[in-house]
């Protein structure tokens, strides 16, 4: 539970004004926030990492908060990355993984859930296989949700970092050219950054094969090739996808060798870009196949900027939700 | 902190306590406090070795008040203060009362705080409640050699044991009222004023 306030305790001394945004209960995805609500984690996810520059990287903010990761879904980095930003802001962590877990034994996601619920979590940070998992709890249990993917739906903290890692190196974003690139259809970090990137006001084009463009990807907002050279030109930044395998990536292309021949990111096509274009990838990659090594470990790559970044941005949103969650009456 | 970009920015229910002219007062008499200051390990260094406090100003009206205080000790004294800047944002107790807040401003320290002695600079000081908080923000930077409280006003109304050690003025503010320091376009100090709490 959260720390208690005597209740009719009077307020201090208070001249700070109060964040005039919306409270964030959960973060479910992108979809739904305001420009101004992304800039306010943005801005606050600033802070955050100045003190990850710190000796001592730690703040008292979350203390007597219990977040708790609940991954169905494998992935180390993200949720390292959670838990380490849940600690450097004083918060106790747990985890849950699947291959451990109940779930395995047949229990359905709603009862394990709700077996969760019972031991008092604040928050509980999911990532599912199933696209609206992350909505399913937010309905079924008392806490706050925070989303670290969920299917092929949306992945917004790592939409977030991204736009924290632009927004560090081209400044205001609206006007600048983002080309994403790869496994559109599959992929829960274009989603994310589809939605993210252009209420900040970028214009977003996505490139992939032909199979991989989901149907009128276009009533997103953003323009779609089936061909990387038209998105590359003139782009302030890539963004390459990981050709996902455990999501049918196999069948959707004829080899990763020819993959690599006309939708793989070198230094010669990298040149169509703007000159010092940003270049990016959510990780893990293949090398060779969406992004070649030379590109990869290059001058314009801002991929471990993008690591780092993510623990201050999902520092931000712990915060936010947790203290939003604390407007709430308790019990 | 307020800041006013025109004379018609001064709310119509606002009552000045302090004007420039009384400001300018406050600031040579805390620039020559400060100066007078004694410290713990005075009696153990020669004057050359005695490290000069830095002043240290909490987001926002602090950081204005720290930067005019040093300017007059540069001006009276003939040194300039190290600046820093505290941020209490993510180290308040009200969190889960208030909500989130949009944090003030940076934290900077000009460098490693250990060792160093340390003026905590604030406008008004009322509850306490920030102070505890600054406390903590500096000593998770390192170990200070000593710290002082330096506020230009105190209205009373504390609700944990922190004292001044230099006041530059005791106001008599209601409980139902808030004071606030007021600053123009350029963050110059204004005024302090006070007026009725929002309801």
């Amino acid at each position: 539970m959260l720390p208690q306030v005597e209740p009719g305790h009077t307020p201090g001394a208070d001249s700070l004004p109060q964040a005039p945004q919306e409270p964030l209960r959960h973060l479910l995805g992108l979809e739904h926030l305001s420009a101004e609500q992304i800039l306010h984690i943005l801005d606050l996810a600033a802070h955050m990492k100045a003190v990850n520059a710190r000796r001592i990287k730690k703040l008292p903010t979350l203390r007597g908060v219990t977040v708790l990761t609940f991954f169905v879904e494998n992935s180390t980095r993200t949720r390292m990355s959670f838990e380490l930003a849940a600690k450097r802001l004083s918060a106790d962590t747990m985890s849950f993984t699947a291959s451990s877990s109940s779930l395995a034994k047949g229990e359905t996601l709603i009862d394990t859930a709700r077996n969760l619920e019972a031991m008092a979590p604040d928050i509980i940070i999911i990532r599912h296989s199933c696209s609206g998992a992350p909505a399913l709890l937010a309905r079924t249990v008392n806490c706050g949700i925070v989303n670290a993917g969920d299917g092929s739906h949306e992945h917004p903290t790592q939409g977030l970092l991204d736009m924290f890692t632009l927004r560090e190196r081209l400044g205001d974003l609206r006007g600048k050219k983002v080309a994403i690139v790869g496994d559109i259809a599959h992929s829960r970090v274009a989603r994310s950054n589809i939605f993210g990137l252009q209420k900040l006001g970028a214009d977003v084009h996505v490139a992939g094969p032909a199979t991989m463009l989901p149907h009128a990807i276009e009533q997103l907002g953003c323009t779609a090739w089936p061909r990387v050279e038209p998105a590359m030109e003139g782009a302030d930044a890539v963004m390459m996808l990981r050709i996902q395998r455990e999501r049918q990536g196999n069948d959707l292309i004829p080899s990763s060798h020819e993959y690599h021949r006309f939708f793989g990111l070198d230094e010669k096509r990298l040149k169509l870009a703007k000159p010092g274009a940003l270049v990016m990838h959510p990780g893990p990659m293949n090398r060779g196949v969406e992004i070649a090594p030379e590109v990869a470990d290059g001058d314009q790559s801002v991929i471990l900027q993008q690591v780092e970044n993510g623990v201050a941005v999902r520092m931000a949103v712990l915060y936010l939700v947790a203290a939003s969650r604390g407007l709430e009456p308790q019990g | 902190m307020r800041q006013l970009l025109s004379a018609s920015d001064l709310p119509t229910d606002a009552r000045v306590l302090l004007d420039r002219a009384a400001i300018d007062a406050v600031l040579t008499q805390m620039a020559a406090d400060i100066q007078a200051m004694a410290w713990p390990r005075d009696v153990e260094l020669a004057p050359a070795d005695r490290p000069k406090p830095w002043l240290c100003g909490i987001q926002r009206g602090g950081v204005a008040l720290a930067r005019e205080l040093a300017d007059v000790i540069a001006r009276d004294f003939g040194w300039m203060p190290e600046l820093g800047t505290i941020d209490v944002t993510l180290y308040r107790d009200d969190t889960w009362l208030k909500g989130p807040r949009a944090v003030e401003g940076v934290t900077r320290l000009p460098g490693d705080v250990s060792g160093q002695r340390v003026l905590l600079v604030d406008d008004v000081l009322y509850t306490g409640r920030t102070i505890r908080a600054a406390l903590n923000v500096l000593m998770d930077f390192g170990r200070p050699e000593a710290v002082r409280l330096v506020v230009m006003a105190d209205r009373g109304g504390r609700e944990l044991p922190v004292a001044a050690d230099l006041t530059g003025r005791k106001l008599d503010v209601a409980r139902n009222e808030s004071a606030e320091l007021c600053v123009d376009g350029q963050n110059r100090l204004h005024s302090v004023m006070v007026r009725p709490k929002n309801p």
